[in-house]
């Protein structure tokens, strides 16, 4: 906003030799740029989640009538989750595979909570271009793993969800969730 | 325009030089806003209005384009959408205040840019292409007003399109078909919903184009002043910038205190709480009302009540709302006094405040419920309104004696601030 | 030419705007209506501020939690507040816990397994669900009316919050002379239409037992419920108040350094 009318002279420096008259307008225009910052911000924070949006960022799940062998589907951030509730052969054979031949390394313990092996809980989206693998209802196609098919590009995941065949690079994601309960969990 | 003193743009850096050569954005805004731009020293507070009406477009595009990030157009879930950006949204509740009040104080400014031009003459030659350009943007404002009021779906805003639209079926023969036709079906609804809310985004933008032709036109002859006597010489004027940008950064800021004032305070003050029920279209609300800045037009609408030389009271209510604008666009004809400010034409000038205290009654009477004595009241202000711009004002500008000019701009403002011993002329009112 | 033609045309619109008004008008029925209808009563409330102003002021939160209380018991048997989450219940001050625990007293619609509309609990995400499935249940319940929902109703009339403060402490068993009073309405000259189908809600002292020593009187529980609904209408209220402070201050501020600005830009050709 500064500009000159005309040659500043003695009279327009201030002690410290400074532009009086320009640092009135520097401070007005800093001071008036200042509040536009907060303006944007809410123009731009207005594009995150909203309340109702936030509230339905956690969910609870009630495991007690999923029999051992069973799964169930629910819907979390608008994306499906698989509740599995694993046999104890589904365990013992799932701790029998050496991880170092998996694609993705992992441990059945480190895909379920500590006490509660048997529930395996991930989400429903195939790692390699997200389709919904097939294995949690009843009926559908486990693969040759025993756990889950995808249709979409042949990846086969086992009974504790991780790659074993096909082009998934990762096994199925494990989201954040803790147990309120022995059979009731929240997500999110 | 080309002032021969106007200063040139000279681009002081290399990349400044680099873009002059290819595409001159800072000579154009130079030239147009900046210190190229040469404009009369003695501008008033009121002078301000123009650019303060840009601002409050711009403010209503802005929180416009989120709202509709989040608003729904289907009749089942417009009014829920709103509530949801009033409750959930992050900031949603001052979006949406924002964009309600400042339709409101859109008008407001814009009224008082329309009166400014009204009492300075400034529809008059070389600038009435200036002025009919203005009178565009006036008439695309109202629609595009009128239309996002109705996006809401409350009450009023179904009622206010049930009215508004069945005005067109006052036509004969057409009518009807027009209605239909402007409804997408026989009563507001799905259809009209979505095609307001498209036309809602659309216009302003349209708006924008035609105000961009309202500012070049401007800028042809150069800014009117409040002694309505041409710029002569450079001793008349000041660079917009850095004068008149600072003036207006003043008036701005006031506008937005008096903005925020309404939007943190007062924000439902300006609008009817009926709007705040849902549409039901099986229940009219007891007194259907447009919102304020509409009121001096509804007031004329309903002013007709006798079918007159064989022509339905309604379609003359119609007609004469449509001519209390239309009729504007003939002023720089109409008023042909060669003095263009009213501040050296006493009579016009007493005419002028009369008029402004008949359009504000006639906004009172347009919020009123269609009773006596507001009825009555409307009519004779209605007779008057008309009279004043296609009777009174025609003579009255042929007639009046006016006082004498001062020679130039700069002779008014030496005669105001001036140094004592010139004997001024004429005292140029502020 | 054209100033001939617009003189037609002013002439047209001037005489025929003028011959209705010198028409004679029917004689207005009288509207007792119009006689009978009150202005709500002015009261003071917590959300005003100091003076009453509606400046400054917050919700009082102990207020609200006793209009919440006044809503469930009173009012929640006809009234939804369908606009209002379950989590939107934390501004009053509850916890968590206590939000599960309120909406899981309330049923939401659900589909069970097959497939059929069913229902279960509410969480804190759900809303307050309808009391009746639409409007035609609605009335055919209530013996024609429709009770509205409440959660806007104090922005969804004039001086909103005052009116249902006043409509709810306005029923009178002193029926005007002249005024007629269907059996099944009943008078109160704050409604607009006088005869109002909703029956006294708060009629007794000690309907609601407040467990916070607040007066368990009528005229505590219409303040404490209109209280509340003012919340519903208006949530980000207190919010809306702060922002604006600040940005006011922020502005007067900045109009402030932009005067100085523009004397200094001025001050040469203000002395000319």
């Amino acid at each position: 906003m500064a500009s000159e009318m005309r040659q500043a002279t003695a009279e327009d420096l201030g002690p410290g030799g400074e532009r009086r008259r320009d640092f009135l307008y520097v401070a007005t225009a800093a001071f008036a740029g200042a509040g536009v910052v907060p303006v944007a911000w809410s123009l731009v924070n207005q594009m995150n989640p909203s309340a109702d949006v936030l509230a339905l960022a956690s969910i609870d799940l009630d495991l007690a009538a999923v029999q051992p062998g069973q799964a169930i589907k629910a819907s979390w951030r608008g994306k499906p989750i698989f509740a599995r509730h694993l046999t104890p052969e589904e365990i013992a054979d799932a701790k029998k595979v050496d991880v170092s031949t998996l694609r993705d390394p992992q441990k059945l313990e480190d895909r379920t909570k500590p006490g509660s092996e048997q529930w395996l809980i991930t989400l429903g989206v195939c790692t390699h271009l997200g389709c919904v693998p097939l294995g949690a209802a009843e009926g559908e196609a486990k693969g040759d793993f025993g756990g889950y098919f995808c249709p979409c590009h042949g990846s086969h995941y086992d009974a504790a969800a991780r790659i074993r065949k096909g082009p998934a690079p990762k096994n199925l994601e494990v989201p954040p969730y803790a147990f309120k309960s022995p059979t009731s969990v929240t997500i999110g | 325009m080309s002032f021969p003193w106007a200063k040139h743009y000279q681009p002081t850096s290399e990349v400044g030089k680099w873009m002059d050569e290819r595409l001159p954005l800072a000579r154009f805004v130079h030239g147009a806003l900046g210190p190229g731009y040469p404009t009369p020293k003695n501008l008033n507070a009121f002078y301000n209005f123009g650019v303060l009406a840009g601002v409050a477009l711009v403010i209503q595009i802005i929180t416009g384009v989120v709202l509709a990030m989040h608003f729904a157009a289907d009749t089942r879930v417009a009014f829920d959408s709103v509530e949801h950006i009033m409750r959930d949204v992050n900031g949603g509740w001052m979006i949406r205040y924002m964009h309600a009040v400042g339709a409101s104080f859109f008008f407001g400014v814009v009224y008082i840019h329309i009166f400014r031009g009204l009492y300075y003459g400034s529809y008059k030659p070389p600038r009435e292409v200036l002025w009919m350009l203005g009178l565009v943007i006036f008439l695309l404002m109202m629609a595009t007003a009128f239309m996002g009021y109705v996006l809401v779906w409350g009450q009023m805003s179904f009622w206010g399109a049930q009215v508004i639209t069945g005005l067109f079926s006052a036509f004969p023969v057409v009518g009807t078909y027009i209605q239909t036709l402007l409804l997408g079906g026989f009563s507001p609804d799905n259809a009209t919903l979505n095609r307001f809310f498209s036309l809602h985004y659309l216009l302003p933008f349209v708006t924008f184009g035609v105000i961009i032709l309202h500012v070049w036109a401007l800028h042809i002859p150069g800014s009117n002043n409040p002694t309505g006597v041409d710029v002569k010489s450079e001793a008349d004027t000041v660079p917009f910038h850095p004068y008149y940008t600072a003036k207006d950064f003043v008036g701005l800021g006031i506008y937005l205190i008096l903005f925020a004032a309404f939007v943190f305070f007062m924000p439902n003050s300006l609008g009817e709480p009926d709007n705040y029920i849902p549409a039901n279209p099986l229940s009219t609300p007891a007194h259907i009302v447009p919102e304020w800045y509409f009121w001096p037009f509804y007031a004329i609408l309903r002013a007709f009540t006798t079918d007159f030389l064989g022509v339905p009271a309604k379609l003359w209510g119609v007609l004469a709302m449509f001519a209390s604008i239309l009729l504007l666009f003939l002023l720089p004809w109409l008023d042909t006094s060669p003095v263009r400010s009213n501040n050296y034409r006493p009579l016009s000038r007493l005419l002028f405040w009369v008029f402004v205290v008949v359009a504000v009654v006639l906004g009172v009477c347009g919020g009123k419920p269609a009773e006596e004595p507001w009825v009555r009241l409307s009519q004779v202000l209605t007779a008057y309104y008309f009279a004043h711009f296609l009777i009174i004002l025609p003579i009255v500008s042929k007639l009046e004696k006016t006082k004498p000019l001062p020679g130039s701009i700069s002779e008014a403002v030496l005669a105001k601030y001036g140094k004592g011993g010139a004997a001024p002329l004429a005292q140029p009112a502020e | 030419m054209i100033r001939l033609g617009a003189l037609a045309v002013g002439l047209l619109f001037v005489v025929n705007v003028l011959w209705g008004a010198i028409a004679p008008r029917e004689a207005a029925s009288p509207d007792m209506t119009k006689e009978l209808h009150k202005h709500p009563k002015h009261m003071e409330w917590a959300h005003n501020g100091p003076g009453n102003l509606g400046v400054f002021g917050t919700f009082d939160r102990a207020q609200l939690q006793r209009g919440f209380q006044v809503y469930k018991e009173v009012c929640s048997a006809c009234h939804s507040i369908n606009r209002v989450a379950f989590r939107d219940l934390a501004d009053l001050g509850y916890t968590e816990a206590q939000i599960k625990t309120i909406a899981a007293e309330y049923e939401v619609a659900a589909i069970d397994a097959n497939g059929e509309p069913t229902t279960r609990k509410a969480t804190g995400a759900d809303k307050f669900p309808l009391v009746y499935a639409n409007e035609a249940a609605a009335r055919a319940a209530q013996n024609g009316a429709n009770p509205p929902d409440l959660s806007l109703m104090t922005k969804a009339r004039p001086d909103g919050t005052n009116y249902v403060y006043s409509l709810l402490t306005g029923y009178s068993d002193d029926v005007p002379k002249g005024w007629t009073k269907p059996d099944s309405l009943y008078y109160n000259p704050y409604f607009h239409s006088i005869n109002i189908a909703m029956p006294p809600p708060l009629a007794a002292d000690g309907q609601v037992t407040y467990s916070d020593g607040s007066p368990a009187t009528t005229d505590q529980y219409a303040k404490d419920v209109t209280a509340f609904l003012t919340w519903t209408a208006e949530p980000k209220l207190e919010n809306r108040k702060e922002t604006g402070m600040a940005v006011i201050l922020f502005l007067i501020i900045m109009t402030g350094l932009g005067y100085l600005s523009y004397r200094k830009v001025w001050a040469d050709v203000k002395k000319a």
